[in-house]
């Protein structure tokens, strides 16, 4: 007789389409999230293709142009910005705050419908022939001169921003009125307060993208004149606008990592984070001095000289609290108990490759440096280092820490430490060649360039092989542990934590009544203290 | 069934539990306590579900005040960059008719509040029904002004696009201004209608009882997203109407 | 209850009155602003209609939607939004600040 958890609760394609329950909208996600990177690397897998010979001879210019587009669209806006958020952070807040649901359960059905609306609108426009401008939609191209499907997909991006919202408005009055009794704030897991804080951002930055795209669709469609600058429109308060959002955009995909981060480390090094309230602070002031930065994007288009000095100030504040976020894990790892597991070695990924991201953010947010290397491969290494290296290892980290607590099952440790190293070595052969390009002065977004940048090119390409082997690895091993992998523990780990404490999987309401707390739920004992524990 | 607390990894021994009430992570049927027929489950009781209700919609109307915001911030470049062309665009709409309207939203407000009252004090649904039939009754009234004001723009060449036509001296702000002008009134005359939408809702849940002072979240809620459509208003009237000082009669 | 900290804002039930006193500010409001625009005060009216339409909003905000007696995280929500929209605003800071660097392009 199985009993009963969220997953065997009912049965049937209903049960799953129309269903409230957090964990099952979080495992929705989970399986159209992982659908979209496998056609955002499609998209990458072409763009690598072409730039092996320097020659423009595997795709056209428009196309090569279409394939770095469609390629930026779905991995912004449908793969990076929901990944944690919209799986681990739907599966494990309502757990970890100690409630048994989201505030609102059928809103958090509603993002998920919006996410494949918007899904939807994007892969008609990339059927139809695609779009062409770049995933930054710049005027007065996108308005006025692109080829292609330039308001379809400029919709998907709209609608797909209000599944975003919607999550973060949940998360917010989830976290401040549904906590447990005892639970207050400097209890929580920092898995928490980095989605709170990502939360912030998604309810305060959306809105303006989705006004922005409208108005592109609407001038494209209706000829308006708002940015065309024949009328006396200006391209770049388009510019001001889009990045208004798409800075402290990369926020969100990367303080959700972060937090990631701060539970695997703890997990791992057995040890209390460093600094807990340091790390804490530090999520709410990376995503409120985020706000105030995006003029570094706009630095060598028409922007002030006065302005972009003052952006640039304030790019450089905002690395502080992220450095304090890696001293503080760093600090944890330090005289704990590690152990090499791959979570954690997904989480050593990060620390290091994030490290490198971040730094080389700074040196672009220097103003002199950037005319240099603006919209070279420069730029585009840096921010994969974020995101690919930061991000996506968080995630693959967090998939890995949780997937017991998810699935009920123990996934292969071998293949997964094998592919996490596959991981590892790709993304680096892949991306660190893109930095030395740039700086010798390879433009981005061309498909053709001067032959003496080919080795770097091929050594990326191979990189990128290697790389997509990497994330396909752990697609077969969860899938197999589904079907045949050893069924968990409440706390496979050994972790600290509200969602260690319920079966694996859990129940469908979670817990049966209010779990009182009575400490912080990262108050790790230490090896030294556990005799007589078990 | 695997014991729980049995260690999967050798060495790694389980923490001590977090939860002073350990009842609370046993598996356990659920125990259904008497509770009001509106309070959704997953809320420990109606005061947590009100507060987490109204503190949505608050959190949501901040989302909106960002989405119109992006407008208004488009505008003040355009009108920083031509204080007379905007001036001159402006003078072609007909403040009469914007001043009234913002007489009938200020007055659809009113009303909307008392609509709420109405719940809160467990008046007669016909009461209620009262209050937030007046309310739709303005709205659509300020939709039918808006409707006037727009023909007379197709009918006077001052819709933007291919069939855009300016007398006066500055003709590209004016073009970007009525623009904005469209975009503005346009996004907000939407919200108007999913207003509309929304109080129709609550007047069939008025008129089926469902309002007292025990439970009147929905129109509280549905009050807050209405009364900050008129607080939108109250800028672009003065914002969109007022520039410069002439206007025609 | 969560934690204890938020009260049920909603059990203060206003008398009618006060509604129709709020009205009365914002008729008086709107017919002020539409006679101020009619006088050249210069800069001053930009200041003025904003002053306006400032207090015409605050007074909804406070009184028809009940955030005099919320609890101080509605109040909190509220007046960030209104500051991140101050924020949204500041785009005009390149505008204005052009040229303000000597011996460079803009």
């Amino acid at each position: 007789m199985e009993t009963l958890n969220y997953l065997n609760n009912g049965h049937g394609l209903k049960s799953w389409l129309l269903t409230k329950d957090h964990k099952r909208i979080a495992v929705l996600y989970l399986v159209s999230i992982t659908l979209f990177f496998v056609i955002g690397g499609f998209f990458a897998m072409l763009v690598r293709l072409e730039l092996l010979t320097p020659a423009g001879d595997l795709l056209t210019s428009e196309t090569y142009n279409k394939m770095f587009t469609m390629h930026g669209v779905v991995m912004v806006f449908f793969f990076l910005i929901p990944s944690i958020p919209a799986t681990l952070g739907n599966f494990l807040i309502p757990i970890m705050v100690g409630a048994k649901d989201l505030a609102f359960p059928r809103i958090n059905l509603l993002s998920w419908y919006i996410y494949v609306l918007g899904g939807i609108f994007t892969l008609v426009a990339a059927l139809s022939g695609g779009v062409d401008t770049g995933w930054t939609f710049y005027t007065p191209y996108s308005t006025a001169a692109a080829n292609g499907h330039v308001i379809t997909a400029a919709l998907g991006v709209f609608i797909t921003g209000f599944s975003s919202i919607l999550t973060g408005l949940n998360f917010i009055v989830t976290i401040h009125r549904m906590r447990a009794p005892g639970l207050t704030w400097f209890r929580l897991p920092l898995f928490v307060w980095s989605h709170y804080a990502t939360s912030l951002i998604m309810v305060l930055g959306t809105p303006v993208i989705a006004i922005t795209v409208l108005l592109v669709a609407a001038e494209r469609a209706l000829h308006l004149g708002i940015f065309d600058p024949s009328l006396g429109g200006d391209p770049v308060l388009f510019q001001h606008l889009f990045w208004f959002y798409s800075h402290p955009a990369v926020y969100i995909m990367i303080l959700p990592a972060m937090g990631v981060i701060s539970e695997i480390v703890q997990a791992f090094a057995r040890k209390n984070i460093f600094g807990y309230s340091f790390v804490a602070f530090s999520s709410l002031a990376i995503a409120i001095i985020g706000f105030l930065v995006w003029g570094h994007h706009i630095f060598v288009a028409g922007q002030s000289v006065y302005a972009g000095m003052v952006f640039s100030f304030l790019s450089f504040v905002v690395a502080i609290p992220s450095a304090i976020k890696v001293f503080n894990w760093t600090a944890t790892i330090y005289k704990g108990s590690v152990s090499f597991d791959s979570p954690m070695l997904y989480a050593f990924g990060f620390i290091g490759l994030f490290t490198i991201g971040g730094l080389t953010g700074l040196f672009l947010a220097a103003m002199g440096l950037d005319i240099h290397v603006h919209d070279t491969y420069f730029v585009v290494a840096h921010f994969h280092y974020i995101m690919v290296g930061g991000a996506i290892m968080g995630y693959l980290g967090g998939l890995h820490y949780w997937w017991p607590k998810i699935s009920g099952r123990i996934y292969s440790e071998p293949w997964a430490k094998f592919s996490a190293l596959l991981v590892f070595t790709g993304f680096n052969l892949t991306f660190f060649p893109q930095f030395i390009a740039g700086y010798l002065g390879m433009p981005r977004r061309y498909h053709a360039y001067p032959p003496e940048f080919q080795v770097l090119n091929v050594a990326s390409t191979l990189g990128a092989s290697i790389l997509a082997v990497g994330y396909v690895i752990p697609l077969i091993y969860f899938t197999y542990s589904l079907v045949a992998g050893e069924k968990s523990v409440n706390d496979p780990w050994g972790a600290r934590g509200l969602e260690w404490e319920i079966p694996s999987p859990p129940p469908t309401e979670n817990f049966t009544v209010s779990p009182v707390v009575t400490e912080g739920t990262h108050q790790y004992v230490h090896p030294s203290q556990e005799v007589g524990l078990a | 069934m695997p014991d729980p607390h049995a260690e999967h990894f050798p060495g790694r021994i389980h923490q001590p539990p977090l939860v002073a009430n350990l009842e609370a992570i046993q598996p356990h049927d659920q125990i259904e306590l008497p509770h009001h027929p509106k309070l959704q489950h997953h809320f420990d009781d109606m005061a947590q579900q009100i507060e987490a209700s109204t503190l949505g919609m608050w959190v949501f109307l901040v989302t909106e005040i960002m989405f119109f915001g992006g407008l208004f911030a488009a505008y003040l470049v355009y009108r920083h960059a031509n204080p007379e062309g905007f001036a001159e665009a402006s003078h072609h709409l007909n403040v009469t008719w914007g001043a009234v309207n913002t007489i009938v939203l200020i007055v659809s407000s009113l009303t909307m509040a008392l609509a709420v009252r109405s719940a809160q004090i467990s008046a007669p649904p016909k009461t209620q029904v009262a209050w937030i039939g007046a309310t739709m009754l303005l709205g659509a009234t300020f939709l039918g002004v808006k409707a006037i004001e727009y023909a007379d723009k197709f009918a006077h060449h001052l819709v933007p696009g291919p069939n855009f036509r300016w007398e006066g001296k500055h003709p590209a702000p004016a073009e970007i201004f009525y623009s904005l002008y469209f975009c503005m009134t346009g996004l907000h005359a939407l919200h108007m209608i999913i207003g509309l939408g929304i109080m129709t809702v609550i007047g069939i849940m008025a008129l089926r009882r469902t309002f007292d002072a025990d439970y009147y979240t929905p129109v509280e809620i549905a009050g807050l997203y209405w009364h900050f459509v008129d607080i939108v208003w109250i800028f672009l009237f003065p914002l969109l109407y007022l520039i410069g000082g002439h206007f025609t009669e | 209850m969560s934690d204890g900290q938020g009260h049920f804002g909603h059990a203060h039930i206003a008398p009618a009155s006060m509604y129709y006193k709020v009205f009365g500010a914002l008729i008086v409001g709107t017919i002020l602003t539409v006679f101020a625009a009619k006088v050249d005060m210069g800069a001053l009216n930009n200041v003025v209609m904003l002053l306006i339409a400032g207090t015409k909003a605050t007074l909804v905000i406070l009184f028809f939607m009940h955030v005099r007696w919320s609890t101080r995280l509605t109040w909190v929500v509220a007046a960030a939004g209104f500051f991140w929209l101050l924020l949204l605003f500041s785009v005009i800071g390149d505008y204005i600040s052009r040229g303000w660097v000597p011996g460079t392009l803009r």
